[in-house]
């Protein structure tokens, strides 16, 4: 990259907001992923218009464009695989408008997706979907992986919050799509945009729906002395057609692992647990735990808890969303799958799973949403180990092989990013490549923005964008 | 026949060579498009056979355009190329359905009551309850984006479609998605068919979440002298821990419809325990329900005996707050005449009038009571009678129901104008769905002038599905700028 263009970007933007020294830039060749792609420099704008001209910018230099939240993902979405400027939307973080009445909220890409719920929470409202890392993962990072959480089991992933955007194309043209109200007018381009990685557009505004907290609440944890009995119960919950808001399961491994280090009060001897969570009126929510308790104890549930407070609720739910960090500290690093199968396919996919495991010699934990098929096979891994980095990946790579062969997908809530942009072939033809290439390039015609993500490199901008990395530097853990 | 049909027809015969595709009983005239009649109709038994025409279309610079039901077929501008009627009505398999994974697979000719048949032995229903619900294709719902009263709670097709295959202008058979409820694998291409007429692909399949059908539904109805009491009322209920099936709020125009009218199809048996008839929906609206004078809030709930008991206590409290003038509490026996002629009111409101214009207008919840006030001036002043229905989701139908035929084609089209523009100082959004051809043909530059700045990336988007303008050409936007 020139200094010429960094000179541009400083004049522009001050100095302060841009990073350009390799020592700076340390810290922005990774993200969630296992993977590393360094930028040859970071922005940091402040407004939509900025973010117009920076694309103009580059567009000007020819240099490719990689827009940046927290960096939480874990499929690579944020790594900068070809080099170039990496956009970080950290401070655009203002929520700009919250329409309590309407259920609304506008937010620039860098609020922190918590961060807006509990400026809504006076209202009795709050962001619906909740990923773990809820506490740091930014809207515009939640918009572009289309995020999902425990709790989109009953509320819908990100997508079925998002109304209206505002963007910028890669030739700096801003551009508002959907509405505020939300019903689709003549193309939903909302709908496209939310889960297309940063492959299309730069995303600088974002229109969410607001939700509205549930009268009451119940937390169940159902106790299995087998995974086939806790696999079971799920695929019965869903057939018997009662909708938890959650329904998460812990294999007992990982829940020994977990309890060691969170003391949420798990037991330390069962085979797998679920932890579901019903919602709504006091009067539904009491049936419905009622008929889950049922369900759980047809499949020889040992015991099934009901946490009496909030506090024990929250207990619960803590050692669930820091799982995957109990599991870093008792491995050199773990590696995050994230495979979507039909749900009553979940006992022979957990005993598949295991069978993987066996044979590449790794311990896989599971911790995932139980309810709506979504997996979270953990590998345990050394990546500091070329050859164990290698049989990682292959052994992952069955595992998704295996979910799209009963009918599953790639990916739940994760994305492809450059993790699973070889696997796509699995699912999808020539054809369809060739619709989404013309669907990108409608778009981003030049391959600016994000290139080598989502497409196999044979399938999306050739490999003329991406830079022959050395050999991945894996190391990180979720 | 004309000449022209003869020879696009016997053309598309020997390319596809399939006879059966072309029906000799089918009668072009009734795949007419606002007076444009297609020069030859093609029901391919496959997706494999549809693609292949569409690549014949393509490749001789013919114009498709899918059909399903025609009940929906009028919704849009007149196509400025009409040459293939695509009958998408001998698809119609289920695909693939598991009961236990709560997703469904079906070809886009099938019928939603066909769909909904099949899943409700398993207890389990799509909930797309669409106008002109008996007939209507499941592909044709989809394309004409039109929403049922459950989106109160289920959404809207967006929110449960998972998936589809569809054929793209060049004449690929494509798909997106998945069949599992939750995916990020690829773009959303999908969600880009809904409501989009035709314009971008041929759906030749589409996967479903579907939903476990609600117990012992019962109905609310409470009756209001203004249509402020009665959105104030909605309002409240939006705003309490209820979280209603149905919420809509209907005008006196509305009322009276309903009540001289009945619907000419049956309330599917999904909110009826199985044992419910075709006649139950034709059955008259009983005493005073839909009274013509006022505002009526109608709201549907379901649940276990102490869920219903709050529903009814509660909804109570805050009709009689609002002012109502009279509550009922509907069963069984009484609910579905009311159902019924809700999912049906457009139906009701076209045949209620021999020039009906309807206009779906988008605004938020709180700018209803606003846009409605202004909405009851302006027509009457041009004296035209309205029927309206305004669901809590912010979509907000307008019917403008003039006496006679021979109404003034003008001054229906200058209100209409008038609603586009209320549209637009509301931040909302107006689209036209039904209205007379010299109605449409009047308006065709305010609907062709999408006054958003996405109006460029809407064309890229249908080039890349589309790149000759194969399929519904000016349906959705003019041929070119």
């Amino acid at each position: 990259m020139t200094q010429n263009l960094i000179r541009e970007l400083e004049h522009l933007l001050g100095p302060s907001a841009v990073l350009h020294r390799p020592e700076d830039l340390l810290l922005y060749d990774y993200d969630g992923s296992p993977e590393k792609g360094r930028p040859d420099a970071v922005v940091f704008p402040s407004t939509t218009e900025e973010v117009s001209r920076i694309a103009k910018l580059a567009a000007q230099y020819n240099v490719p464009i990689v827009g940046r939240g927290a960096g939480t993902g874990l499929s690579g979405g944020a790594l900068a695989r070809s080099g170039g400027l990496m956009i970080a939307f950290t401070r655009m973080n203002r929520i700009l408008d919250v329409d309590i009445e309407n259920q609304r909220a506008v937010v620039q890409p860098g609020v922190v997706n918590l961060d807006l719920t509990r400026a809504v929470e006076h209202a009795g409202l709050y962001f619906a979907p909740d990923p773990s890392s809820q506490k740091s993962c930014t809207i515009g990072g939640n918009v572009a992986e289309n995020a999902g959480g425990p709790h989109t089991l009953a509320y819908g992933v990100t997508t079925n919050h998002v109304t209206a955007l505002k963007l910028v194309l890669p030739d700096g043209q801003i551009v508002s799509i959907g509405s505020t109200q939300g019903d689709i007018s003549v193309y939903d381009l909302c709908g496209l945009l939310v889960g297309s990685e940063g492959t299309l557009a730069l995303i600088t505004e974002v229109t969410v729906k607001l939700s509205r907290k549930p009268e009451a609440i119940k937390t169940l944890l159902a106790i299995f002395e087998t995974i086939d009995d806790a696999s079971e119960t799920v695929s019965d919950i869903t057939a018997r057609g009662i909708t938890p808001a959650a329904c998460e399961m812990l294999d007992g491994w990982t829940l020994r692992t977990v309890e060691d280090y969170i003391h949420a009060g798990f037991p330390l001897d069962s085979g797998a647990v679920l932890l579901i969570e019903v919602e709504g009126l006091t009067e539904a929510v009491t049936s419905q735990a009622a008929s889950i308790d049922e369900v759980c104890r047809v499949h020889h549930a040992r015991e099934v808890r009901i946490a009496r407070d909030d506090k024990e609720r929250e207990l619960l739910w803590t050692g669930r969303k820091n799982s995957f960090g109990a599991l870093g500290r008792i491995a050199a690093g773990i590696y995050v799958l994230d495979g979507v199968i039909p749900r009553s396919k979940l006992p022979q996919t957990l005993r598949r799973i295991q069978e993987i495991g066996d044979q590449y010699g790794f311990r896989i934990g599971n911790i995932f949403h139980a309810g709506d098929g979504n997996l979270h096979p953990i590998v345990l891994y050394d990546p500091r180990d070329a050859e164990q980095f290698e049989r990682a990946l292959k052994a992952s790579a069955d595992i998704i092989r295996y979910c799209v062969e009963i009918g599953g997908s790639l990916s739940g809530e994760h994305g492809i990013g450059t993790e699973k942009s070889e696997l796509m072939s699995l699912l999808f033809s020539d054809a369809d490549f060739a619709l989404m290439r013309r669907v990108h390039d409608a778009f981003n015609p030049q391959c600016s923005l994000n290139p080598g993500k989502i497409f196999p490199l044979t399938k999306g901008c050739g490999e003329t964008r991406i830079r022959q990395h050395a050999a991945a530097h894996p190391g990180h853990g979720a | 026949m004309t000449a022209t049909t003869h020879s696009i027809a016997a053309r598309l015969e020997s390319f596809i060579g399939s006879p059966s595709n072309f029906p000799d009983s089918v009668d072009p005239e009734s795949y007419a498009i606002e007076g444009a009649v297609p020069s030859a109709v093609a029901k391919p038994a496959s997706a494999a056979e549809a693609a292949e025409i569409v690549r014949f279309a393509a490749k001789e610079k013919l114009a498709v355009i899918p059909t399903g039901a025609h009940t929906k077929l009028s919704i849009g501008a007149r196509p400025s190329r009409y040459d293939i009627a695509l009958d998408m009505c001998a698809l119609r398999q289920i695909a693939h359905y598991d009961p236990a994974d709560l997703t469904v697979s079906v070809d886009a000719g099938m019928t939603i009551a066909a769909v909904n048949a099949a899943l409700l032995e398993h207890n389990q229903f799509l909930p797309l309850l669409v106008p002109y619900y008996s007939q209507s294709t499941i592909g044709g719902a989809i394309a004409s984006g039109i929403d049922s009263p459950l989106r109160n709670a289920y959404g809207t097709a967006r929110d449960f479609l998972l998936g589809a295959e569809f054929i793209d202008g060049t004449g690929a058979l494509v798909k997106s998605g998945g069949r599992v409820v939750k995916n990020v694998s690829g773009y959303d291409l999908h969600k880009l068919l809904i409501g989009s007429l035709g314009t971008l692909a041929i759906i030749t399949r589409l996967n479903f979440r579907t939903f476990p059908v609600p117990l012992t539904p019962r109905g609310f109805l409470a009756s209001f002298p203004t249509h402020e009491a009665a959105l104030l009322a909605r309002q409240k209920i939006a705003e309490s821990p209820l979280t209603p099936l149905t919420l809509d709020v209907t005008d006196p125009g509305a009322a009276r419809i309903f009540a001289e009218r009945t619907p000419s199809t049956a309330e599917p048996g999904i909110f009826s325990g199985g044992s419910h008839t075709a006649a139950d929906s034709a059955l008259p609206v009983p005493g005073t329900w839909f009274h013509p004078n006022d505002w009526q809030l109608c709201a549907a709930f379901a649940g276990v005996p102490e869920v219903l008991d709050r529903y009814v206590r509660e909804l109570t409290r805050i009709a009689e707050q609002h002012g109502a003038a009279t509550i009922f509490i509907l069963d069984d026996t009484t609910r579905p005449s009311i159902w019924g002629r809700l999912r049906e009111a457009l139906p009701l409101f076209r045949e209620s009038s021999p020039a009906a214009v309807i206009l779906q207008l988008n605004v938020l919840p709180s700018r209803q009571t606003q846009a409605i006030t202004i909405l009851k001036s302006v027509a009457s002043a041009a004296l035209l009678p309205l029927a309206l229905v305004a669901r809590a989701s912010g979509a907000l139908y307008i019917a403008l129901l003039p006496e006679s035929a021979q109404g003034d084609a003008a001054a229906l089209s200058l209100l209409t104008q008038e609603i586009f523009s209320l549209s637009r100082s509301f931040d909302g959004r107006a689209s036209l769905l039904f209205a007379p051809p010299a109605v449409k043909d009047l308006l065709q530059s305010t609907l062709n002038s999408h006054p958003h700045s996405d109006l460029a990336l809407m064309r890229r988007v249908k080039s890349a599905f589309d790149p000759k303008n194969t399929f519904a050409p000016n349906r959705l936007f003019p041929d070119s700028l």
